[in-house]
């Protein structure tokens, strides 16, 4: 079986020695201790597990390793840049945007990846993009606060 | 035990994954000393679980039940907090975080009481080695019960670093005040932090009953919108819930289930999967796993062992309300009032109609999950869970070793909804761990928490119901099959009811849900009640003010309405429909607007107004929070969420054919909080949810003329 030795996530070239058949997002939790990623459903309908590929949303739970090899992996642990927080993360604390909170690493990844496609997202565009992530305490409309909230403040630069 | 059993009895009857009794004995016995060499010296309140008992039954018995603060350590305890010789002060509780932000709203009252920065307060929870037994955080209770209790510490913590001031100022403890984790001398301006009193003391203290608390007009760190105090570890993913724990040497396990519920294990062949390297097969009984270096060998391994069970035939979902209904036990009504009969007799017009809830799941994001490790006969699990000490018990149980042997932690858990009662998980990882000599982390797939968890139960409801053309309601029958009797009591005058609650035979393992049956029973009941005041064609508000006695009831129906803009005009493909509900502690009453197209069959939740009234608001947003929450939740099991069973097996267990609410669901929520300052604070996770499914049907009738009596209501549309 083929098997992958690097893996570029986050900035850093990590060593690894996994099969390329294995899901991206066990590697990332298992090999690499990145959790902030999780595994929600495991075909890629809940979005607990959504990672950037080259800047792409993506449900790392169904991408195998053996694709995103080579490629740019961002995390949600990538986010937080010398003690301060992405945008987007203040927002979401500022509006509360969670209460479990197992599905928010997957709903910020996704938020970022929409807010660099467009970074002044109406409602409707905010709900048509996140619709494929589940959070199961409803804390729907404060996501959609949240991702507002950000696009506002990183109007005129920042991230 | 017997003031655990007190606390039993205020259990629902239909948190049937409770009945069975677990068969251990709460042992729990620590001597002062031992709070020390835990904790480390400083100060140490303990609260009893006779001020508990106390606060259950309302605060009768006071007097009777005082117990003398003196030598002897009290072993029934409730929690207690500790001022350490830093000054930091740490609680500890056995309740747990599941997302209902209890360690937010908690830390807020110790705050309160103790005059202390919020950032100060630490609080441990949900381990069965540092924390004090608690039944389980379940049924609204931790804001009623637990609140107070760290409160009264709390204040009893304040007066006793007044006196260590008093004596260290050489002043009079009059003069003193305390603020901002300081005891200062109002005259002198002095001033003293908590951690200068504390060093170099140990003293263990239990909290008087009659402590004062602040009273809720007062309240100046409770009552606010305060964010969460971890927030920042959740929002960068640093938080490790118990699927994100890892220990050194530390497996992953893979259970194989059986084909289908109650089915007994005829042969496997696990040749292939022990060829594997590093594989170890577990077979135990009915009970086979797998464990290996990572998750991927785990389920490889899994999956090459070909396993052969037999299952008898089972009751499927097409046949499921028969099947309730034929094995119903006959019961008698809680507390009958006059005669069905006679009210039928003075009633104008008369009605009896049936409705039925199917079973849904609760499909928490984080599906159950376990770390296990023995260590020298010694069991230790993470896990998820409700109940952590219920779960000691079962680990205790299955393994056969004394209590004090298992420890069960519960990191701060992706959800539950009432459906983490129970640790399956736990005794699975533990027997993976035990056969393997290492420690095994198990998580559960998502067709396992679908499969093998347990389900909100399915019922049927029959009502029957006169009403006397002026609108007033003569006779009440109610009759849940299996669902159970949470909200089946209400808060209309009735003269005449019957209301019976019937066990019967569930098809699946079934169990607590957010609310239980209240969701049920609230169902039935308001959507009978629009179906009567449309009989008399009365406005379904005026309609229910005018059989209600309640004023709080009322008082929230009336603040929704008036929010929403009840009578107002609206589009002709629009409906308006309105319901209440009462139930642990908490008032709820909910308008929703649905547009609703008979041609297309499309059902759209276009608006909801609920407004709720919990007593004393601790947290305005966060209980906005949760309001809308249940709100959103309900939104799937009104509509579209049901589990389809057949022959024993799930036949929609993944989140591709399982649909649960996502963003576009999501109506216009306005929630109204209704703050009473004057009463008690009552829990508000679960009654929240019980007015929407009620109101969403109603207005769909009113858009629509069609009246859908079964939960889900449009799973396909209204064409279904």
């Amino acid at each position: 079986m083929q098997r992958i030795s690097e893996l570029h996530v986050n900035g850093t070239k990590h060593k690894i020695d996994a099969d390329a058949d294995r899901s991206l997002l066990s590697v990332l939790r298992d090999d690499l201790d990145l959790t902030g990623s999780k595994y929600g459903c495991g075909e890629g309908q809940c979005g607990a597990c959504t990672v950037l590929i080259d800047g792409q949303a993506t449900r790392s739970c169904i991408t195998k390793l053996g694709a995103a090899a080579g490629k740019k992996i961002a995390t949600i642990e990538s986010l937080e840049k010398n003690g301060r927080l992405h945008p987007l993360q203040e927002a979401f604390i500022e509006a509360d945007a969670f209460q479990c909170a197992y599905c928010t690493s997957g709903m910020i990844m996704s938020g970022v990846a929409l807010l660099s496609k467009n970074p002044n997202p109406n409602e409707q565009e905010i709900v048509r993009f996140m619709e494929g992530n589940i959070c199961r305490c409803g804390t729907y409309p404060r996501i959609v606060i949240a991702i507002r909230k950000a696009a506002q403040s990183m109007k005129g630069g920042g991230r | 035990m017997s003031k655990h059993r007190a606390i039993d009895d205020s259990i629902e009857a239909e948190r049937y994954e409770l009945l069975a009794e677990p068969g251990y004995r709460f042992n729990f016995e620590i001597e002062r000393r031992d709070f020390f060499k835990l904790l480390g010296g400083g100060l140490v309140l303990v609260i009893t679980l006779d001020a508990f008992a106390t606060q259950e039954s309302g605060g009768q018995g006071e007097s009777g039940r005082r117990r003398s603060g003196g030598a002897s350590t009290p072993k029934d305890i409730g929690g207690w907090l500790h001022i350490a010789e830093d000054g930091s002060v740490n609680v500890f509780t056995g309740k747990v975080e599941f997302g209902q932000n209890i360690r937010t709203s908690l830390a807020q009252a110790v705050a309160e009481e103790l005059r202390a920065p919020i950032a100060s307060v630490r609080l441990t929870m949900g381990d069965t080695d540092l924390t004090p037994f608690d039944m389980g955080t379940f049924g609204s209770r931790t804001t009623p019960t637990m609140a107070p209790q760290l409160r009264k510490a709390a204040a009893a913590a304040r007066e006793v670093l007044i006196d260590l001031a008093a004596a260290e100022l050489k002043t009079d403890r009059t003069s003193l005040i305390v603020k901002d984790g300081k005891v200062i001398d109002a005259h002198s301006k002095q001033s003293v932090a908590f951690g200068k009193l504390t060093k170099g003391q140990k003293l263990l203290k239990v909290i008087p009953d009659n402590i004062a608390t602040t009273p809720a007009s007062e309240w100046t760190v409770a009552g606010k919108s305060i964010a969460k105090v971890n927030g920042r570890d959740l929002v960068t993913g640093k938080h490790r819930y118990t699927s994100d724990l890892k220990l050194p040497d530390m497996l992953f396990g893979k259970v194989i289930r059986p084909s289908a519920f109650n089915a007994a294990l005829v042969s496997a062949d696990v040749r292939e999967a022990e060829a594997m390297p590093q594989v170890k097969v577990i077979r135990d009984g009915n009970f086979i796993g797998v464990t290996a270096p990572s998750e991927h060998d785990a389920h490889r391994a899994a999956s090459a062992i070909k396993v052969e069970w037999k299952a008898e035939q089972q009751p499927s979902a097409k046949e499921l309300f028969d099947h309730l209904r034929k094995q119903a036990t006959e019961a008698q009504p809680a507390n009958p009032r006059g005669s069905i009969a006679e009210g039928l007799a003075q009633a104008d017009k008369k009605l009896e109609q049936t409705y039925t809830v199917a079973y849904i799941a609760h499909a928490p994001l984080e599906p159950r999950a376990a770390v296990a490790q023995w260590e020298q006969g010694k069991l230790t699990v993470w896990t998820g869970t409700q109940r952590p000490f219920g779960v000691r018990g079962e680990l205790a149980e299955a393994f056969r070793i004394p209590e004090d042997r298992v420890r069960v932690i519960v990191p701060d858990t992706g959800s539950g909804y009432g459906g983490k009662h129970t640790g399956e998980a736990a005794v699975e990882a533990a027997r993976l761990a035990q056969a393997a000599g290492k420690p095994v982390k198990l998580v559960w797939s998502r067709e396992e928490e679908f499969t093998w968890a347990y389900f909100r139960p399915a019922g049927v409801i029959d009502v029957a119901s006169g009403v006397r053309n002026d609108g007033k309601i003569t006779a009440w029958e109610f009759h849940n099959y299996n669902s159970g009797g949470s909200g089946i009591g209400h808060r209309y005058d009735i003269a005449n009811q019957k209301i019976v609650v019937h066990q019967s035979k569930s098809p699946l393992r079934q169990g607590s849900y957010r609310g239980l049956a209240a969701t049920a029973n609230h169902f039935a009941r308001e959507t009978h009640l629009d179906e009567l005041a449309r009989a008399v064609k009365m406005d379904p508000l005026e309609f229910r003010l005018k059989n209600l006695k309640d004023d709080r009831q009322s008082a929230v129906l009336t603040a929704a309405a008036k929010t929403f803009g009840w009578g107002k005009a609206k589009m002709s493909a629009s409906g308006y429909g309105i319901a209440a509900g009462f139930e642990k502690g908490g008032y709820v009453a909910a308008c929703a607007e649905v547009s609703a197209d008979r041609a297309t069959g499309k059902v759209k939740l276009v608006r909801v107004v609920e407004a709720f009234e919990c007593g004393a608001v601790v947290n305005p947003d966060q209980l906005k929070n949760q309001i809308e929450g249940s709100i959103v939740m309900a939104i799937g099991g009104a509509l579209f969420e049901a589990i389809d069973f057949d022959n024993g097996k799930i036949a929609n267990p993944r989140f591709s054919r399982y649909r649960v609410p996502r963003f576009s669901d999501v109506p216009i929520i306005e929630a109204v909080l209704v703050d009473r300052k004057d009463l008690p604070s009552a829990g508000a996770g679960e009654t929240p949810i019980v007015g929407l499914a009620p109101a969403v049907g109603n207005a769909i009738f009113d858009a629509t003329g069609i009246r859908l009596r079964s939960l889900p209501m449009v799973p396909n549309g209204l064409k279904s």
